[in-house]
């Protein structure tokens, strides 16, 4: 298995994926690739696929056909080694998932002390790196409940960071948010998209991906509708993204 | 014995009641450990140990205890066996105890929420990891309401050992009943014996349930 993928070959590609949830199909052919270093953002009515297209990239779904291959790992072959592909790959979700009973630092610290057998004072200074990264170095021993949606969302991306993954998966993190703590959270993601950090993104914020995008995919019934540089969303060519992005979506 | 009730007659009691308290604590332990290995069978990734787990749990809860204790104590004596009736209570009670115990820990360890598991899955926990320091410490707390109040169905049921010949506090009572011929003021006794052990149980269960229903945000996702 090639960890280390030469710089030209891209950190995630999917070819022609499919997948159905019983006689529903969800994804019906989709096929894009993410370079590294790169930002993609996923768009799309709710029900088009994006989630469940993000899920497959972390194995959280098992594709019907079709190719992904992540940092090297085939993804759509049953015998791929997940605990190697997820510490390649971090992932938020909508609903943060912070674990409930852990103080924000137990979080973090969890996943690099009991996968990478790091050490409990190394995991504990990589905590204060993270947090101070989302801006949260003084709820380090906060509980999760004590914590803002915002704040929660941004200490959930740390933990993710702490693993170090090669690529980041957020599927609308901030949709669970009230509009004045998801500036924030935003915020974060900006600043790791300038850091370097190869990026593949659910969002419903097209202003935000109008302005970080590298590349945009809109989906529509489970297939890559309409791709292209961030300018598609405002000059798109099919009737479905005119109308998608005529529908208000396009705030900043 | 014979006679009047007299402070002996109460020392037996006593005494009878300490091993209640005692088959109790075996069945507790006992179908505890045995429990907890059934309640993670029913939720195995491998099909024929969450089957054979399940027929356990169904062929338990669909036998009277009355009849597991016969069982297990003429049972064990037909394979040609001499167990003590401590030894056959204690065992028949905790394979009945784990048998319910594992039900009630399996619910609660499916009542975390299911992004609990995904959340630990990306972070690259092994199975194992996941279940030890994400799922079980929160299902702890769900499920020490409903262990405690279950506590209180063990006690009560230990006096169905009196049926073997073990002489917990039932037993105890028929034996000094047996002397005295004064059934109302000896089962008065043994009731509010009873009653002593199981209400504060039954209290403390109560006030986690509360506590847990109050705290319930620190258990769920937003
Ligand atoms: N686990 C599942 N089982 C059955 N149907 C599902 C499941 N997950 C998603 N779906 C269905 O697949 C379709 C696409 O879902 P999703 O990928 O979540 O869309 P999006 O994220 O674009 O809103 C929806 O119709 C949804 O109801
Ligand atoms: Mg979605």
């Amino acid at each position: 298995m090639q960890q280390n993928a030469p710089s030209s070959e891209p950190i995630v590609s999917l070819h022609n994926v499919q997948k159905s949830f019983g006689a529903l199909r969800v994804l019906d052919g989709v096929s894009f690739a993410v370079a590294r270093g790169e930002v993609l953002a996923l768009i799309g009515r709710s029900g088009s696929g994006k989630s469940t297209a993000l899920r497959c990239i972390d194995r959280f779904e098992k594709v019907d056909g079709g190719q992904i291959v992540v940092c090297g790992h085939r993804v759509d072959r049953p015998d791929v080694n997940l605990r190697a592909l997820r510490q390649d790959v971090g992932i938020v979700f909508q609903s943060y998932n912070l674990f409930p009973h852990l103080t924000i630092e137990q979080n973090i610290t969890l996943a690099p002390c009991a996968v990478k057998g790091m050490a409990t004072s190394q995991a504990k200074d990589l905590a204060r790196k993270v947090l101070a990264q989302v801006g949260l170095d003084e709820k380090l021993h906060a509980y999760p409940e004590q914590l803002s949606g915002g704040q929660q969302q941004r200490a959930a991306i740390a933990r993710s960071l702490a693993m170090q993954p090669k690529v980041m998966l957020f599927d609308e993190v901030t949709s669970a948010l009230d509009p004045e703590l998801t500036g924030e959270v935003l915020k974060v993601i900006e600043q790791l998209a300038a850091d370097g950090m190869t990026m593949v993104m659910v969002t419903h914020e097209m202003g935000f991906a109008k302005g970080i995008a590298d590349r945009i995919v809109f989906m529509h019934r489970g297939k890559v509708h309409e791709t292209g540089p961030a300018s598609i969303l405002t000059s798109p060519t099919t009737p479905e993204l005119t109308q998608f992005v005529g529908t208000g979506n396009l705030k900043s | 014995m014979g006679g009047h009730l007299n402070i002996n007659h109460l020392m037996f009691l006593g005494q009878g009641a300490l091993w209640t308290i005692g088959l109790s604590l075996i069945a507790l332990i006992g179908g505890g450990i045995v429990g907890f290995v059934i309640a993670l069978a029913r939720i195995s990734p491998l099909k024929s140990v969450r089957l054979a787990s399940a027929i356990y749990v169904q062929l338990i809860q669909g036998t009277p205890l009355l009849v597991i204790l016969f069982l297990g104590y003429f049972g064990i004596a037909a394979i040609g066996l001499k167990v003590s009736p401590l030894v056959a209570a204690g065992a028949s009670l905790t394979l009945y105890v784990a048998a319910y115990l594992g039900e009630i820990w399996r619910g609660c360890i499916q009542s975390v929420p299911k992004p609990q598991w995904e959340a630990a899955e990306g972070l690259a926990l092994s199975r194992t990891q996941r279940m030890v320091k994400v799922i079980l410490p929160q299902a702890i707390r769900i499920a020490t309401p409903p262990t405690v109040g279950f506590m209180v169905q063990i006690i009560k049921n230990t006096s169905l050992a009196s049926v073997v010949g073990f002489v917990e506090l039932m037993r105890s009572g028929q034996i000094v009943n047996n002397s005295l011929f004064e059934p109302f003021a000896i089962y008065a006794i043994i009731a509010v014996t009873y009653f002593a052990m199981c209400y504060p149980l039954s209290l403390f269960s109560q006030r986690l349930e509360r506590r847990m229903g109050r705290g319930r945000s620190n258990l769920a996702p937003a």
